[in-house]
């Protein structure tokens, strides 16, 4: 793998949802600055749990037990307050699921709402004109601000979610499966829109559509029951894995 | 089975198929060199459509396997090795049909046996059709080791081939009126010089397909 710099670093990570049986099991991995990381492997394997524990959405449930450490730069995310955390490590789920009472200025900065940050006039302007033009939305809405979101398709829906990530300007933005209910177009776009993305973010992609991984992602981690298998860069993964269960999970030959 | 694995077994069949046809290609106009034997040379010239048949279908089974079904990994390499050892075949046929082609419109040359015996054709002849031979063997078992020994069998059929001019320069200056059966020869130990180096190639391919190792213009030796 190559050298360059790392922005986050898991260190034997184990979680459990109940006592006895761990959904991530003692993963260590280092993620590239400014590159897509993609997560691949078999249903129920752990993928969902290890990037929500990246900025502690799995916290949500009562009886996860967690141990070792991911850190932020240098910096433990399990010292850090969660507001803090979020605002650096954003999330985007797998349906496209904007506030349907809100209009699409107000979901834009809806976290700086949701978490009772006030912004002048001008300040809540450009954020929300920043983030639309990040995630190439704004000349499609910049007419209908003040609408709500429901006329727009999958698509555009999702890059809205994506934009409402970007207006917390994070530094890491976490994908969970983020094309699975979109069609080819809206995917190719959403995929073109992360691979800009990576320039001034970095991007944690969950997904099982591998040829999405092997076209955008940098490098590529494969998981199974929990653990991590193999992690290298991506041309590496899709040419000459080192694991015979990668191999046989990528050439479809799996189960 | 999925529809990927039966896609690849079936070109796994025809290049081995094609891989038969092209090592028997090769034996019968190596043997109808040696023993002058016209009859032989025709069945060659005959077969050479087949080959270039095998060589069409390969070619499009490879195409619509990446365009349908993008391989990954050892599949990839799979596709990609055997669509440039199809290729080769189809080279390593070409001059097979070549050499036959020689004797047929030449149905009076009848080599020497002095000459042939000094040139080491008949070596020549043998070590080509080993080559070919291992290659499919390395190729069939996904053996690469199989295939180790072929670089070493192009170096000694380079060898033959660098010193056969002077021999038959030599033989030309003490036979003067053969020197039209002597150029036919240096023709037809071009050609297996030839057939050598496109075995090498596909001896290339086969660690790339079952290494990964890429060995194309690096050292063997
Ligand atoms: N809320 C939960 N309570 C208990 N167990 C859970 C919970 N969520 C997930 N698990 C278990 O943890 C393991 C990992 O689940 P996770 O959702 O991380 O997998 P995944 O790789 O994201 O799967 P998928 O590809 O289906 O989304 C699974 O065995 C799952 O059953
Ligand atoms: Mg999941």
């Amino acid at each position: 793998m190559n050298t360059d710099p790392s922005i986050l670093s898991i260190e034997n990570l184990s979680i459990a949802y109940d006592k006895d049986k761990l959904a991530v099991k003692n993963v260590s991995a280092t993620i590239k600055k400014n590159a897509i990381t993609a997560i691949m492997g078999p249903s129920g394997c752990g993928k969902t749990t290890l990037l929500r524990a990246i900025n502690r959405m799995h916290e949500l449930y009562p009886n996860i037990s967690t141990e070792g450490k991911i850190k932020l730069y240098d910096e433990n995310i399990y010292d850090m307050s969660t507001i803090k955390l979020r605002r650096k490590v954003g999330m985007v789920f797998q349906r496209p699921n904007p506030f349907p009472t809100l209009s699409i200025y107000e979901n834009v900065i809806a976290g700086y709402k949701l978490n009772g940050i006030n912004l002048k006039r001008s300040e809540r302007d450009e954020i929300v004109e920043t983030s639309l033009k990040n995630v190439a939305l704004w000349e499609e809405v910049k007419n209908s601000l003040h609408k709500k979101g429901n006329f727009l398709s999958g698509g555009q829906q999702q890059r809205l979610c994506i934009a409402r990530t970007l207006a917390f300007k994070p530094d890491v933005i976490l994908l969970d499966e983020p094309t699975s209910a979109l069609d080819p177009i809206a995917t190719a776009k959403i995929e073109d829109l992360l691979v800009d993305l990576k320039q001034n973010y970095t991007i944690v992609l969950v997904t099982h559509n591998m040829t999405q991984a092997a076209r955008i992602s940098d490098n590529s981690m494969y998981m199974y029951l929990g653990e991590l298998i193999e992690y290298d860069e991506t041309t590496q993964i899709f040419t000459n894995p080192k694991h015979t269960s990668t191999q046989n999970y990528i050439t479809g030959r799996f189960g | 089975m999925r529809q990927l694995e039966q896609e690849l077994t079936s070109l796994r069949h025809d290049v081995i198929d094609m891989w038969k046809l092209v090592i028997s290609q090769v034996s019968n106009s190596g043997e109808a060199i040696l023993s002058f034997d016209k009859e032989l040379a025709q069945k060659v010239s005959m077969r050479e459509r087949k080959v270039d048949a095998y060589e069409l279908k390969i070619d499009s089974e490879c195409e619509n396997i990446i365009a349908l079904h993008q391989p990954v990994a050892i599949d990839l390499r799979f596709v990609l090795a055997v669509f440039k050892i199809n290729s080769n075949l189809e080279r390593i046929a070409d001059f097979a049909y070549g050499i036959s082609r020689m004797l047929i419109a030449n149905p009076s040359v009848i080599l020497d046996a002095e000459l042939i015996t000094n040139t080491n054709v008949r070596v020549m002849i043998s070590e080509v059709n080993k080559m070919l031979t291992q290659g499919l063997d390395a190729f069939e078992n996904e053996k690469s080791n199989f295939a180790a020994a072929i670089f070493s069998e192009d170096y000694q059929v380079d060898e033959i081939n660098n010193n056969a001019a002077r021999i038959v320069a030599d033989y030309i200056q003490k036979n003067p009126d053969r020197a039209f059966e002597c150029l036919q020869l240096i023709a037809a130990i071009r050609k297996l010089e030839r057939i050598g180096d496109h075995c090498s190639n596909i001896a290339e391919e086969i660690f790339f397909y079952i290494d990964a190792k890429v060995l194309k213009h690096a050292s063997k030796k």
